[in-house]
Parts: C-alpha cells; structure tokens; sequence
C-alpha cells in the first residue's frame, strides 16, 4: 500500500523508515555508487531529509519499504536549486505550484510495478493539492525506468554523457498519462484515492463543522 | 503576445503587491474575500518565536480573543498545518478534543463559518503562515469551491507571505532572484511579440515546458500575469528588446 508521510510522522513507523533509508543506501551508494552519506545506521539520508519532506512510499505486505521518493516545495529550498543549477544552464526552478521530487528509490528486487504506483501516488499529489508540476534530478538508469512506467518527464537539461549522465526533468500529469500508468501499476483508481485519505486524514472533522 | 486579458484576480493581487503598508494589505484582503465570495479570508503569521500577526476579515473580538486565549496552542488548525506545505481542508483536521471543540463553538460563534481551506506557508528562519479562506455553506459546496480555486488560493496565499515578508523588521533584503537563460530567452521573444507555439519553436522545447519556464520567471519576477512579467524583466534590465 502506499503511505504519504511527512517526515516527523516517519517515527510512528519504524521498520518502514528505517527500511526506506536503508535501501536509498543500497540504491544510491551500492549500486549506483553516487556521493551520498551513508550514516553509522547505514542510512542514506541528507541535508533536504531535514527540511521535513513529504515522502510517498510503498509498504510492503511485511511492512517495509519497496520504493518511495521525496516531495519539497520549490518556493524554500531545494536540491535542484541548490545544486544542479549548472544542469540548467544557472538559473533556478521556484513556483508555489511546482514541487521538487527526488530520490526515486526502489527496493532489490521490487516489482516494477510498484514504480508505477509511486509515480501514481505522485499524480494524486498534484490533482489533490493544485500541484501542476514535478521537478527533479535523475541519472541515465531511470530514464528507461520511467519510460517503462509511462511517465516519461521533459527533460530541462543534461550534464555528462552515457551511464553518469544527470538530468534535471519536468512532470505533467495528464489523465490519459494517469489512466496509462494506472495499467501499468495494476491498482485501481479508488484504491489510489482511499490510501491518499488515508494519510491526509479523511473526513474525521466533518460531524464537528457541520454544527 | 498572447497573454490573456487581465482578469479581476490579476489586479485585485497586483493592489496586494504593490500595497505600501498593513492598512492597505487589510483592504486587499477584504476585496478578495468579496472576490472569491467567501465569508472570511485571512493571512495569519506565526514567528519562530511564537509572534504572531496577520490580517484579515475575522470580527476584531475574534482575533483579540484568540491572542488572550492563546488559541494558537489550541488551533487544530495551526496544529494540522504546522510544519506541512499541502493544502487543508478543515474537514481532514481533528475537532475532537475537548479544547478543539469548545475553541470551535467560540469560533462559530464569532462569525467564523463552518467550512475552512487552509495553504500553510514555510519561509526562511522557521517563519510559518497559513492563508485561510472561510465559509459558511455544505460539504458538497465547500468541496466544488475549493477545487476550483485551489491553485488561485495557493497564488494568493504566496503573495500575501512574500508582501508580509517585505513588511518584516530587521530582514535583510531578499537575494536577487536570477533568472535562468532559459526564461531570459522565453520573456525575451515574448517580449518581441512572438506568440507561444512561435516561442517554443524557436527554443526547440514543448509549449510544455515553455509554461513552465514562464511561470517560475513570474513568480521570481512577483509578476501578476506574463505581460507584467515581461514588463518587469524589462525595467529591470533582465531582459533587453
């Protein structure tokens, strides 16, 4: 299932969290090999974990983390424009209608569908909360990955050259695109709508304001 | 360019910014309120020290009432939306607890409708804000309303935090804000007249994209609409036509 989690509510869930942290750590150090820290817990974790993101993840049935990815406002700070300014050639990405994802992480071994899902779950963000936009830093490996989804972002601009190339890229999501990689993801849209209530509370204060 | 025609938003946000003290910032607050139809709307800051001021049309009782109860500890508001950055409808909030629920029946009481949609606001040094509009009407009312206004309240919301901002003591100045090359380009060729299909094309990117380039060059300009950004880029040699 997918869980929406801000970052102080990450302590209510323990084993997910930790799992969360612990495969960013196998995705970005071990595999890919990126300059990240890795904590004495093993967790990967950096200065934008602080700045209490949202995190969209998917919870396995045994309770821990099969994929998930980070959202931050881009009207406070944000990695691409803290970063990867270069990427767009200076310059920088502010709108209180865009907002930053990155760390795309997903468990060894998750189904690729699960990549749909959060990417499903992004979508939900966006025509729930007014947001028009994604932006974010991916290298070359997730760009096939989104391919695969159906979610492919326009790409804004690109350092480097074959496997260790960077880019920064936009997301719109149309309802054809979201009805594409619902297919993809193998969950229906009520379900999608049910676990965003879920973590944003459903209608628990509608009895007291009816009064 | 094709801009579209300046709408009643655009110039009630455009008196907003330009609004040189709180009095002023206090009428445009009561103009969009009077716009949206809705029974309040209100701008509410909260310093990390716990100062607090805004503005708005809640009953003056209602505010004084609030700082001498010190409701902010009480708020499900305030407490729902602290440290959050989506928007929240009042309904997904708890008004269960005892305090909550008393807080809410002194609320109604003050005039405060039922239906609440707040935007909370991080800005620099721990600074949080919520811009909240306020009504008195059903669920299924609320619920069309707020989905249809939704990005305009998000707008709105900003305006008034980077206006309190600007209003703030002892602030330093905020850091230019640089536009990209890209959007140099984009508010460049507009500004030549070129329309948006034409502006893409010559930047070999979607008209996609090119919006996206235009509205992050607005609100790093605080321009109201394109034509404002364009003007703004402008007088302040961003841009040379």
């Amino acid at each position: 299932m997918l869980r929406y989690l801000y970052a102080d509510q990450l302590s209510a869930f323990p084993r997910l969290a930790n799992s969360m942290f612990l495969d960013r750590a196998d995705q970005f150090k071990t595999r890919l090999n990126w300059d990240v820290t890795v904590t004495a817990k093993g967790h990967e974790r950096d200065e934008y974990d602080d700045l209490n993101p949202l995190y969209v993840i998917w919870e396995g049935p045994d309770g821990r983390h099969r994929g998930s990815m980070r959202f931050l406002p881009t009207t406070d700070r944000t990695m691409i424009n803290e970063h990867f300014r270069d990427i767009l050639g200076g310059g920088t990405i502010e709108s209180p209608l865009i907002w930053e994802c990155t760390r795309f992480c997903l468990a060894r071994g998750a189904e690729s569908r699960i990549a749909a899902a959060l990417m499903l779950g992004g979508g939900e963000i966006m025509r729930q909360f007014g947001v028009r936009h994604f932006s974010g830093v991916f290298d070359a490996r997730m760009v096939r990955i989104y391919r695969t989804i159906g979610s492919s972002p326009e790409i804004l601009g690109q350092l480097g050259t074959g496997r260790v190339q960077i880019s920064v890229g936009l997301w719109e999501f149309t309802d054809a695109a979201r009805a594409l990689v619902a297919k993809r993801a193998g969950v229906s849209p009520a379900l999608y709508e049910l676990w965003f209530r879920r973590s944003f509370g459903s209608d628990m204060g509608r009895q007291a304001l009816s009064a | 360019m094709n801009a579209h025609p300046r709408s009643r938003l655009d110039n009630l946000l455009e008196e907003l910014e330009l609004a040189p003290d709180i009095a002023a910032v206090q009428i445009a607050s009561e103009r969009l309120r009077d716009h949206f139809r809705v029974d309040h709307l209100v701008y509410h800051w909260v310093s990390a020290a716990g100062d607090q001021y805004g503005c708005g049309t809640y009953d003056q009782a209602w505010v004084e009432r609030y700082l001498e109860m010190e409701y902010l500890r009480v708020d499900p508001v305030i407490r729902g939306c602290y440290q959050r950055f989506h928007p929240v409808d009042w309904k997904t909030l708890d008004w269960s607890g005892k305090a909550a629920q008393a807080f809410l029946k002194e609320a109604l009481a003050h005039g405060l409708g039922n239906q609440g949609y707040s935007v909370p606001l991080r800005g620099p040094n721990g600074q949080f804000a919520l811009f909240t509009v306020n009504h008195r009407c059903d669920d299924a009312s609320w619920q069309s309303f707020t989905e249809a206004h939704r990005r305009e309240l998000i707008l709105c919301a900003h305006y008034f935090n980077t206006k309190a901002l600007d209003f703030e003591p002892d602030r330093a100045p905020a850091p230019a804000r640089q536009l990209s090359p890209r959007e140099v380009d984009a508010l460049t060729l507009l500004a030549l007249g070129y329309g948006r299909a034409q502006v893409a094309d010559t930047l070999s990117i979607s008209e996609h994209t090119l919006r996206v380039y235009i509205e992050s060059a607005r609100f790093k300009l605080g321009a109201i609409n394109t034509v404002h950004a364009v003007a703004r880029a402008i007088s302040q040699g961003l841009i040379v036509v």
